[in-house]
């Protein structure tokens, strides 16, 4: 079949002129081949020049992460035919978000793997360990097999939406890789690992739940469901501090009062009632949410009243704790 | 001239590079990595169903070094295959405790299934990822340490001074400036060289490099002729379907719908050794029974919970490269190249003849695989012997830490070479680009140097690798840029390639008799009396010169081989 390709180039050497371009490509294919072979068949046979990382073809190695049509995926697990829906429909191949372009689709990952350097990634077991292996059930090692099967290509921090705004944020695969060692009965730091994801900057609470990582994850590793799970875990060990997990508590005391949000509240209570300096940085969002409308400012007067359903949605919450308590004994 | 400098240079960070560096680092010496590929990328990841050990009460490591043996077909130095069965256990109780999350049996001890040749089941495994999760677990130990890593460093050649490994060439592929990196004791550990073959199962990263590099700098190339055909690799990408498919129960069915390997293995039946049961394939294949030019892997009757949990992987690879769910239908497979049992020639602690210079892994020779390698005996030989070549290359350096700096003129000949080949393309003449070179060695190697082998098809291959040889003289580049130029790293790849290529050639040619995975049909039988013993592969102006070595032989002698 003929496939089409729009590829963006990016060459570092280029001297005065314009470092970033995009180059078309035809080229004639089987049709089971993946966007990979397809790279390496203009690579081979048509442009030498194109740049980018590849390996295994079996989307065990990680390397030939990159955007195409838009969204984060793995070359070598895309087929041409899961793109193109209609005869002669171009496809847009790009680098990787969220990251520096060294040259056409390679990206420089330092960045990644720093992240990954922030959560300890290695298990930290008790000392001194057993003689032999660890005896540890196979349902324990099976629950690891998911996290671990992460291949670090980089695609969920691609399109972290987070990340773009807050370089600082540790990112979906680095979280997830987090998750692994907490979730491994043989690591003793389980609550010194869950105290530091709680307080860093970047941490478990700066996820904003979009679901993208789950989405673009080649893998199914579903980094955010990972990352839910430690803000659970970092609650339960009674570690969880900070911003996040004090927005948490005011969102469901909110809710369970009033069956509502109240967004006035909202702010002093995961901020802290007495933290002017946030309070007042936060002060122009406000206002622009005041006057866009988003922000009901009546809804937060002393005298308002819970909804009319109150006393279903307490019964919910009722519920919920009891399943939960009956769920853990 | 700005030089580099450690005690242990480890060429490569696939398993095998990356336990070695641990072992020189536990061992006190400045280690680096340098390596073409970010370490998590590197092919071990790619293993799949295991790595053996004897950890059952009743197995033993005496049986597993006599499997190993057998499956050999007796050219594996019996020295060697005791040390990795007697050190096996440990080291994978080791792996264990740093983190590899093992599949366990209900008492929480780590479960093993049976494998390919092997007389126990003792293969340990974490569903079909064990690669993937031992290199996972490694690359922490090292990130744990601290161990400097040159990644994107693409090694050109080895320094050698007064017949003394002294350090590498290497290209940063970041700045496309060739450097010094000098170190006392160099592990070469860049894995196989499966790229030379198409299809193949191996990453387009498996090139060779490391063999080769050795090789021009004098070291021996040993029992290069041993190529394994894994016996299901898929049809069009060659993409591997591993061994635990049978290991857990799957059958392999020709187009009649008939178990075959009761024909060719009536005791072990699909669990024979890898090379019977490829050449078992390609009989069915070659006298019209296969399908489409494959024959059939069935696991349909182990049932979708376990295909998922021990098999997932292959069932995703399966669906998306092959179009097939193997929980509903059977998938086509055929064998397909794999695994170089031939390497650089080590001892038993990885030393290579050329003083300085280790080696280990895939691209070493120790040997232990013979002429045939059994699966799981891979990634326990990259723990075993890389362990053992770190170690040795830590006490080496110590030994022989060289002040002298290197001489400067150690980047003159492919800086030279580097700048015609760059010159040549500026000016735009030159001749084939690497990949038209590249996909006729393949097709060449697959043709005539593949399963079944003849004296007229390998001297045809002999004739054809010279004709490539020469033209690869005037290869041609796209890219002349220096960042990232993969263009230029594709060149060396097949320079590489083609010498490599050329010693498995002339030691398939020269060896008359068929034993383990290097079959003859000119010569069906194998000859003990004449060939019980390593090629040794010299590099030399016009093509490999040949040795022979003796075989080590301690407890067992060889004996007929069945299934």
């Amino acid at each position: 079949m003929k496939v089409r390709l729009k590829v963006k180039r990016h060459d570092p050497e280029a001297h005065g002129g314009q470092a970033s371009r995009y180059s078309d490509y035809t080229i004639d294919v089987p049709e089971h081949i993946t966007i990979l072979d397809a790279l390496l068949e203009v690579r081979d046979y048509h442009d030498g020049s194109l740049a980018f990382r590849y390996s295994c073809r079996s989307a065990i190695c990680g390397s030939c992460g990159m955007r195409v049509d838009g969204r984060g995926r793995l070359t070598c697990k895309t087929k041409v035919t899961d793109l193109v829906k209609t005869e002669g429909q171009e496809i847009l191949v790009e680098p990787m978000g969220n990251m520096p372009v060294i040259k056409d689709l390679v990206t420089d990952m330092e960045m990644y793997w720093s992240k990954m350097d922030q959560v300890t990634p290695w298990l930290q077991p008790a000392d001194p360990g057993p003689e032999r292996e660890n005896l540890v059930s196979h349902e324990a090692m099976l629950d690891l097999a998911q996290t671990m099967g992460c291949i670090h290509c980089g695609v969920c921090v691609s399109d972290c939406p987070v990340l773009e705004i807050d370089k600082s944020f540790i990112a979906p695969a680095a979280l997830a890789k987090a998750h692994r060692f907490v979730d491994d009965p043989r690591d003793a730091k389980t609550k010194e690992r869950l105290e530091e994801l709680s307080a860093v900057k970047g941490g478990i609470w700066d996820c904003t739940r979009c679901n993208m990582c789950v989405e673009v994850c080649p893998k199914d590793v579903r980094p955010m469901d990972r990352i839910m799970q430690l803000r659970e875990l970092a609650v339960k060990a009674g570690v969880a501090s900070g911003t996040g997990a004090r927005h948490g508590e005011a969102f469901v005391d909110s809710v369970q009062r009033l069956g509502r949000l109240d967004e006035m509240r909202l702010l002093p209570a995961s901020v802290g009632l007495w933290n002017a300096p946030r309070l007042l940085s936060e002060m122009p969002g406000a206002l622009r949410m005041l006057r866009a409308g988003k922000l009901p400012w009546n809804h937060a007067l002393p005298w308002r009243k819970p909804i009319a359903g109150i006393k279903h949605v307490r019964r919910l919450f009722d519920r919920a704790r009891r399943e939960k308590k009956e769920a853990s004994s | 001239m700005t030089v580099i400098k450690h005690d242990v240079l480890v060429i490569g960070a696939g398993l095998a590079g990356m336990r070695a560096a641990i072992e020189a680092a536990r061992n006190g010496a400045d280690v680096a990595m340098v390596t073409k590929l970010h370490p998590m990328r590197s092919h071990s990841g790619a293993a799949q169903g295991g790595i053996n050990a004897a950890l059952d009460e009743e197995d033993s490591w005496e049986a597993h070094a006599f499997d190993t043996v057998k499956g050999s077909d007796y050219l594996a130095d019996q020295d060697a295959a005791e040390i990795l069965a007697r050190e096996a256990a440990d080291n994978i109780i080791e792996l264990e405790r740093m983190g590899t999350a093992f599949s366990r049996q209900e008492n929480g001890r780590i479960q093993q299934r049976p494998f390919g040749g092997a007389g126990f089941a003792r293969t340990c495994f974490i569903g079909d990822i064990t690669g993937q999760a031992i290199l996972h677990v490694i690359y922490e130990q090292i990130l744990k340490l601290g161990v400097t890593v040159y990644e994107e460093y693409y090694c050109t050649s080895l320094i050698v001074e007064d017949g003394v490994a002294r350090g590498v060439v290497a290209l940063p592929m970041m700045t496309g400036n060739l450097t010094p990196v000098q170190g006392s004791a160099i592990v070469m550990a860049t894995g196989g060289l499966g790229r030379v073959y198409s299809p193949t199962s191996n990453a387009l990263a498996c090139t060779g490099d490391g063999m080769a590099i050795a090789y021009r700098a004098g070291a021996p190339l040993q029992d290069m002729e041993f190529m394994q055909f894994h016996p299901t690799t898929l049809k069009d990408s060659g993409v591997l379907m591993t061994e635990g498919a049978r290991g857990e129960g799957g059958y392999l069915l020709n187009k009649d719908g008939e178990r075959f390997m009761e024909k060719y293995a009536p005791n072990k039946i699909e669990l024979a050794s890898r090379d019977v049961v490829s050449r078992a394939e390609q009989t069915e294949i070659d006298e019209g029974r296969g399908v489409d030019g494959c024959v059939l892997l069935d696991v349909r009757h182990l049932g979708e919970e376990k295909i998922n949990e021990r098999l997932g992987q292959i069932r995703d690879l399966a669906k998306d490269l092959a179009n097939t769910d193997i929980v509903y239908e059977p998938v086509k497979v055929r064998p397909g190249a794999h695994y170089a049992m031939g390497g650089i020639k080590t001892d038993v602690h990885g030393a290579s003849p050329v003083p300085g210079l280790f080696a280990a892994g895939e691209c070493a020779n120790v040997s232990v695989h013979g002429a045939n390698r059994l699966g799981g005996n891979s990634l326990l030989e990259t723990i075993v012997f890389g362990r053992r070549a770190g170690e040795a290359a830590a006490r080496y350096a110590k030994e022989h830490a060289s002040p002298q700096p290197l001489s400067e003129s150690v980047l003159q000949r492919d800086q030279a070479l580097m700048s015609s080949l760059m010159e040549r393309s500026h000016r735009g003449d030159g001749g084939d680009r690497p990949a038209v070179i590249r996909g006729e060695l393949g097709e060449m190697m697959h043709h005539q140097v593949g399963i079944f082998r003849s004296r007229e098809g390998l001297a045809s291959a002999l004739e054809k690798v010279r004709e490539l040889e020469k033209r690869y003289q005037s290869v041609r580049l796209e890219d002349t840029g220096k960042v990232f130029n993969m263009d230029l790293i594709t060149v060396h790849e097949l320079g590489f390639m083609l010498d490599i290529a050329h010693t498995m050639i002339s030691g398939a040619l020269a060896r008359e008799e068929s034993r383990g995975a290097h079959t003859r049909r000119d010569f069906p039988e194998r000859d003990d009396e004449h060939w019980l013993k390593h090629t040794l592969a010299y590099d030399t102006p016009e093509g490999p010169r040949l040795e022979y070595g003796p075989v080590t032989i301690t407890n067992w002698q060889p004996e007929v081989r069945t299934y």
